[in-house]
């Protein structure tokens, strides 16, 4: 299957153990912004269509849970199909931060394996050590830069295509055997 | 007018506003951002700005003028107004909003009225010259080089 681009292991992914990730019909990254603030919304949203990702952008960490559909009191309503590869929060916001999003997620069977990233204004060092104690993939400091986002995009699919790559290593040397 | 002599005029008054302190790395990002799919990026987040920060000026108005006075919740709007103004590059108004903070967590309360008079000042003079800033920018890109 020749297909261009960083992200070959969507369409492979189906195929590996242990992975109950549902076909994805885009070849593209899908990304799941949080952000109260509208300016930063706005422009998160457009750095990660300039680096090729499909993004859905919410105002809440609520909201962020009943997209995913995870929020208790609501079910997801009619996003079948639109799976998360990535999800990147503010970490200051109203009602429920980045910080108990991220727990939340990281605490769902369905959503876990689901990279975290937190963006912040404030670099503190014990806020940064709490989210990625929590499982966060990386932490950004404000304002966020097209550079933090490419590079957070091809960690991403390197490592998943790497890590594909060696388990398709592993298996020919069986067959071999 | 001839279509050099407004870029030149733009690209001369763009340089001022980066001198001047008004505007920051931050901005040359959202113009980096900007190309022909979306190509009034920065028009469209500086309005955004401005109709955010707005209402942020109310509330903290509101704020101010209520007795006794709510610090936390004073800070918490100026926590928001700092960081949209430091996602477009406003340099100064951001530099003076986090001297607000510090009159906040202070809870002195004549020091933030006076520094958010501040606030407003450069946040209003920002706002005008953004404005004739990016006004000179489309007029340089829908004239015609004579």
């Amino acid at each position: 299957m020749a297909v261009n681009g960083a992200v070959t292991w969507l369409r492979r992914a189906e195929e590996i153990d242990g992975y109950d990730l549902s076909a994805s019909d885009s070849e593209e990254v899908h990304v799941l912004a949080v952000d109260d603030s509208l300016v930063d919304r706005k422009v998160i949203e457009r750095l990660l269509k300039i680096t090729s990702c499909k993004v859905t952008a919410v105002d809440s960490g609520r909201r962020a849970l009943q997209f995913l559909g995870l929020d208790e009191e609501k079910e997801a309503n009619g996003f079948d199909g639109l799976k998360v590869d990535l999800i990147i929060t503010d970490y200051c916001m109203p009602g429920m931060t980045g910080y108990e999003l991220l727990k939340k997620v990281k605490e769902s069977s369905a959503f876990r394996e689901i990279p975290v990233v937190i963006m912040s204004s404030e670099n503190v060092i014990a806020r940064i050590d709490r989210c990625l104690e929590e499982g966060a993939e990386d932490f950004i400091v404000k304002p966020v830069k097209l550079s933090d986002v490419k590079r957070i995009i091809d960690y991403m699919t390197t490592d998943f295509r790497e890590g594909e790559e060696r388990r398709r290593g592993i298996n020919k040397r069986k067959l071999r055997d | 007018m001839d279509r050099n002599r407004l870029q030149h005029q733009a690209a001369s008054m763009r340089r001022s506003l980066f001198d001047q302190g008004y505007l920051d790395e931050p901005f040359i990002q959202l113009e980096e951002l900007q190309d022909d799919a979306s190509p009034n990026f920065v028009q469209e987040i500086v309005t955004l700005f401005y109709t955010d920060s707005a209402r942020l000026i109310q509330n903290i108005e509101h704020a101010l003028n209520s007795r006794p006075i709510d610090f936390d919740k004073l800070d918490d709007y100026m926590h928001r107004f700092k960081g949209s103004s430091s996602s477009i590059g406003a340099k100064k108004v951001m530099n003076e909003c986090t001297v607000f903070r510090e009159y906040c967590s202070a809870e002195n309360a004549e020091g933030c009225f006076r520094s958010f008079q501040q606030v407003k000042q450069d946040h209003a003079i920002l706002r005008r010259k953004l404005e004739v800033y990016l006004q000179m920018v489309r007029q340089a890109a829908v004239s015609q080089t004579t």
